[in-house]
């Protein structure tokens, strides 16, 4: 099973605080520690919702509204995606993430859908799904 | 509550098991024994943690738990004590290995401890069911399920391992630099035959068994972690992350097999082709191109890179199966060489190739030589010819999906 384990923002990653050497140096070790366990399929932190947009769907109308986001403690900051056995293990994983300046945050684990868990997709459905997917991808690999 | 806790110990039991049974087996210089008072520790953690919770540091806990375990062992065996003292460790576990250990004291146990797994005085079987179980941190019942045979046939079969090893007296050490390329082989060889038994199942109703094949290449991974310098082993990675990204593509609606150029390929999972393609590139950059794991490796990226089965580049592919059939020689590459070369230069050249393959004993049975003469014989339109072939090949696959795609070919012919 994958899981997207998403690290919540907070006041210091939308400030856009750079992190300190000893939690780089923490995190660069956990981080370690998940491709050692040959778990880690990827993981990216972000930037602050500052450098981001949203854009607001109303049947035809797209209304984009630039970022920053008020609503700090729903956005997110980074994430990891790991290839795990089950929920409980992605647990374990999640309580060792390092936490040395003891700050309040709040990371979230959550089960990646497969197309297989669509049981009423149609076979098309998901091949075009799929296909997107894959252009996506071959635009970001030449990107 | 009960079964939440037992699933968290299981889960914590994943994470730690393979470093707990490493550090133990550097201690106690037995890897059966080793993997017993392992085994002690989780019974514990089971007893405890389900009413006190899931300790802060469980690794270490265990580990605590499983050292105290053979302390008393050797204060009660006198005989144990003595071989201690005969290779010359002390029975004091000044050096024992605890929760602060050096990551690079903790990797080199690891190391020591898939070298031991798959030493050649083991046979395969034993070889698999030990690495899943002392690695992999599969539980017996996991992994009999995993082969489709009885529990107590896995149980047996690490039993006999442990003796072997232990009747051996193979050292829990690295294999020194002349042994050290051979007995790599065979530690790659292992892994990828598990992976297999996942991808295509010898046996069975099903085509496929993800749970295998996610295990093998998250053991690639983590031999990739502990040798990163060694290019076969990003070879062999490279290889299992691009067949792993074509699993949900290689079966249809109703469970049977799809073959790769019938495949729909935006079902492959870019995610593991990237992957897949960063280990290969690893390996080329360590000088490792010409490698067996990263020949194939270089094979399954030439079909990963083919936005359809038209442009595939197979003039490449018969290449790289040229160089593979001089660095590994066996018939299965050649037939497979053979294929590559029908692809690139026509049906009638191919069979050729394969009609030089049909009195190769190593392939008496194999049901895939009779199946891809088929292949080539439709193709050249001798259709009689080609439905007994599938006939054949259909006889001699073990398994029963296959089974029935190489009958629907032939009843097609």
């Amino acid at each position: 099973m994958r899981f997207m384990v998403i690290v919540k923002a907070n006041e210091d990653t939308e400030a856009g605080t750079q992190p300190t050497a000893a939690e780089l140096e923490a995190m660069g070790a956990f981080n370690e520690e998940l491709v050692k366990a040959g778990v880690l399929l990827a993981g990216e932190g972000l930037h602050p919702s500052s450098k981001g947009a949203r854009v607001y769907f109303s049947g035809d109308k797209r209304t984009v509204v630039d970022g920053p986001f008020a609503e700090t403690k729903e956005l997110i900051a980074g994430f990891w995606l790991l290839e795990l056995k089950s929920l409980e293990e992605a647990v374990e994983w999640v309580k060792r993430v390092p936490n040395p300046t003891g700050d309040e945050s709040q990371i979230e684990i959550r089960q990646v859908f497969t197309e297989d868990d669509f049981v009423n997709a149609s076979d098309e459905l998901k091949d075009r799904e799929r296909e997107l997917r894959a252009q996506q991808e071959a635009r970001a690999a030449q990107g | 509550m009960a079964t939440d806790a037992r699933r968290a110990v299981e889960a914590v039991w994943r994470i730690e098991s393979a470093r707990l049974i490493a550090g133990l087996a550097r201690m106690v210089r037995d890897v059966g024994l080793a993997e017993e008072l392992a085994q002690d520790a989780l019974v514990s953690a089971l007893a405890q943690w389900p009413e006190h919770g899931v300790p802060r540091n469980p690794g270490a806990w265990l580990m605590t738990a499983a050292k105290n375990r053979a302390v008393d062992l050797i204060r009660r065996d006198r005989n144990y004590r003595r071989k201690l003292e005969q290779i010359g460790r002390d029975t004091e576990f000044d050096h024992a290995p605890d929760a602060a250990a050096e990551v690079g004291e903790i990797d080199d146990d690891l190391l020591r401890l898939v070298f031991t797994a798959c030493h050649p005085v083991l046979s395969t079987e034993a070889q698999v069911a030990l690495t899943l179980r002392v690695l992999g941190g599969l539980t017996t019942d996991e992994i009999a399920r995993a082969f489709l045979v009885p529990e107590a046939t896995v149980a047996q079969r690490i039993v006999r391992a442990k003796k072997s090893l232990a009747k051996a007296g193979v050292p829990f050490e690295v294999p020194e630099e002349d042994q050290r390329a051979a007995r790599l082989a065979s530690v790659l060889g292992v892994i990828y035959l598990i992976f297999n038994e996942g991808y295509s199942a010898t046996a069975g109703d099903d085509w496929m068994r993800p749970a295998l094949c996610e295990d093998a290449v998250r053991l690639g991974r983590v031999l990739a972690g502990l040798m990163p310098r060694e290019p076969e082993v990003h070879g062999l990675v490279a290889l299992m992350e691009v067949q792993a990204s074509r699993a949900r593509a290689r079966v249809g609606p109703g469970g049977e097999p799809v073959l790769l150029l019938e495949q729909n390929r935006a079902r492959w999972d870019q995610l593991l082709i990237r992957r897949g393609l960063d280990a290969l590139a690893r390996a080329e950059s360590l000088g490792g191109a010409g490698g067996p794991y990263a020949l194939q490796a270089a094979i399954a990226a030439c079909h990963a890179r083919a936005r359809a089965p038209e442009d595939t580049d197979w003039t490449r592919i018969a290449g790289l199966y040229e160089r593979l059939s001089l660095v590994a020689p066996s018939p299965v590459v050649e037939l497979n060489h053979a294929v590559a070369i029908g692809m690139a230069f026509g049906p009638a050249v191919g069979l050729e190739l394969v009609d030089e393959l049909v009195d190769e004993p190593v392939l008496t049975g194999y049901h895939l030589l009779p199946s891809v003469r088929g292949d080539l014989l439709a193709k050249l339109g001798r259709h009689a010819e080609a439905r007994e072939e599938f006939e054949r090949a259909a006889g001699l696959t073990r398994n029963e999906r296959e089974r029935k795609l190489l009958l629907d070919r032939a009843a097609a012919c």
